[in-house]
């Protein structure tokens, strides 16, 4: 761990953390009561989760997940195979579900031997690999193959809804901690300059791997209770690349390596895609890579860096 | 035996085309350090121009080589100038041109699905000539020798540009060191703007002929193409152009064998690939280390 005295380090109090939780706890307890459409705001804390869990493991260590969709998927698959095979109850089934991304990111750890684009291409074929063994015909009889799965057996979405709330509040909670702790201090120097914060005595292979298995623990445990709200569905609807690409352009456009920027960027951009994108979706994806070209010719550092600049200290 | 026969004949003229499908994304990696992540729709741009040759122009779908260099050059210079340089002076070239090009990525997929829908275009395989050619007994139809053909001269021709003229000379002094290539006096920008522009045009010609060996085109074949020439470029190891053809023919047979013997697993080849290259040889078959990691 460094040497350095968290003192000597501008970092922000842990007052503005409990605001923000509690804050984002209110919001999604009190929108259903007011806005009707539930699935609707379950889907928005999917990707808050989603991109606060990519934020985990690109905003501070560097390595972007191209793949990370693999993890929701596991997750989800895990969580229902369990429930249909193994006649789990949903909650533990959720949790198994989130161990199930844990195993592979395990499994996958290697991948962290590889930097930069090597990295975020190799995780998006490993995610693809996933699709294509559970899609696949010949594991009908586990996965559904092409057909999907369904777990009405359990379905509750009020259930589910407040699960997908925890996890996304406990994505946000690890973040919180990420920016305040001197775990997520040597991240960053890990990222700023490897070699010194090896000499500082960061064991970098360890750190790093820790959080690639919180970061695919998140997406799993997302998976998990994303399956049992949507009760039916088919192996595109939790491993398509769209998701990874969401979760990302949802964290970049607010700013990784803070807590607020992949959820203000989470809850605006997935509120304009609903305004604009569902029914011709293309408009929608039209703008967004416009949004991530201008992001990173001139805002590599996400909207809320604007405010950064002007001194305002965001957590 | 015939089965086998089949599989690496066509393997290695399938292989072949591949080649020239990655060997664009490999240049501009090599001389630019970037990560062109819109490979794959460029290819597939390159696949409605053969079509739009075809099904407007009335002309054989070939003429879609002449209309993939002179979209190269039109997207080309403009999309050099306009992100390239900003890119080179940020903190990380690298990283961020990998997720700028995967924003064009989803901008061009966008505005091909807008403009031509999403259903899958053919062009009917006579164009390319009406015949199979048989070797050792096995037949192909005349587009894979047509596509294999234009692959050997492109890949050819770019060797001869790399080995024999001054300006390919200097291109490989940038790939090599970037540094010291412009501290000897060679204009890297203008190099990286022709190789730019070189590697679009090789991803479009490869595109032409993606009608025929995929059987169709649409828009959503680009990001799969994308990991697919990754995988071949990595295989041939990353910056080495001309390595590119050992890896297209691993990835060719790779899939004409599964196709032969394990159907349903074929779609696995290139992701499979990639990951055990990666893992096993980051620096590629033909091992030169571009890179530390």
């Amino acid at each position: 761990m460094p040497s350095a005295r968290p003192d000597q380090i501008r970092q922000p109090p842990l007052r503005d953390g409990i605001i923000l939780i509690v804050v984002l706890a209110v919001i999604f307890l009190v929108a259903p009561k007011v806005y009707g459409n539930q699935s609707l705001l379950l889907v928005m804390m999917t990707f808050v989760a989603l991109a606060q869990g990519l934020n985990l493991l690109y905003g501070f260590t560097g390595y972007l997940p191209f793949g990370y969709v693999g993890f929701f998927g596991a997750g989800a698959y895990g969580m229902s195979i369990l429930v249909l095979h193994a006649h789990v109850p949903a909650i533990p089934a959720v949790i198994g579900g989130g161990i199930v991304a844990v195993i592979f990111g395990v499994i996958l750890g290697p991948l962290l031997r590889l930097s930069g684009a090597y990295f975020s291409i190799a995780n998006l074929a490993t995610a693809q690999i996933l699709l294509l063994a559970v899609a696949n015909p010949s594991l009908t009889p586990l996965t559904g193959g092409p057909y999907g799965l369904k777990l009405q057996q359990v379905f509750a979405p009020g259930a589910a809804y407040l699960t997908m709330l925890v996890i996304m509040l406990l994505a946000t909670v690890i973040a919180v901690y990420f920016r305040r702790s001197r775990f997520g201090l040597g991240l960053r120097a890990m990222t700023d300059d490897r070699v010194s914060a090896e000499m500082a005595g960061i064991n970098i292979v360890r750190a790093r791997l820790i959080v690639w298995l919180i970061s695919a623990a998140i997406a799993g445990l997302a998976g998990g209770a994303y399956a049992w709200s949507i009760s039916v569905y088919y192996p595109d609807a939790v491993f398509g690349t769209n998701i990874s690409v969401f979760a990302i352009v949802f964290a970049l456009a607010g700013g990784v390596g803070t807590v607020i920027g992949p959820i203000v960027g989470a809850i605006l951009l997935y509120a304009l895609y609903n305004a604009i994108g569902i029914t011709v979706p293309q408009y929608f994806e039209l703008l967004y890579g416009f949004l991530i070209v201008i992001l990173v010719l001139f805002l590599p550092e996400g909207g809320l860096s604007l405010l950064r600049r002007r001194g305002v200290d965001v957590l | 035996m015939a089965l086998l026969e089949y599989a690496i004949i066509g393997g290695i003229l399938y292989g072949i085309f591949f080649s020239l499908v990655g060997v664009g994304l490999n240049l501009i990696f090599g001389v630019l350090r970037m990560i062109n992540l819109a490979h794959g729709q460029f290819i597939v741009l390159g696949g409605f121009g053969a079509w739009i040759v075809y099904q407007y122009l009335k002309l054989n779908p070939a003429f879609g080589i002449v209309l993939s260099i002179i979209g190269a050059i039109i997207i080309g210079y403009p999309l050099y100038w306009a992100v390239v340089p900003r890119l080179q002076k940020s903190a990380d070239p690298e990283m961020l041109s990998f997720i700028l090009f995967f924003g064009l990525a989803q901008m061009i997929d966008a505005a091909m699905i807008l403009g031509f829908g999403v259903s899958q275009r053919s062009v009917p395989t006579e164009t390319l000539g009406a015949g199979n050619i048989g070797l050792l007994g096995q037949t192909f139809p005349d587009s894979w020798w047509v596509a294999a053909a234009v692959a050997v001269l492109a890949i050819l021709g770019l060797y001869l540009f790399l080995t024999r003229t001054r300006l390919g000379f200097a291109t490989r002094a940038v790939t090599a060191n970037r540094a010291e290539a412009l501290a000897s006096g060679i204009e890297v920008d203008r190099i990286s703007l022709l190789s730019f522009v070189i590697g679009l045009a090789l991803a479009g010609v490869a595109g032409v002929f993606i009608p025929f060996l995929l059987g169709s085109v649409s828009p959503s074949l680009g990001d799969g193409l994308t990991t697919t020439s990754f995988a071949i470029i990595i295989i041939g190891s990353l910056g080495r152009p001309i390595g590119t053809v050992v890896g297209g023919l691993v990835f060719g047979l790779g899939t004409m064998l599964m196709e032969t013997y394990l159907p349903s697993w074929s779609d696995l080849v290139p992701y499979a690939l990639l990951v055990i290259i990666v893992l096993v040889r980051p620096s590629g078959l033909l091992g030169r280390a571009v890179r530390q990691t």
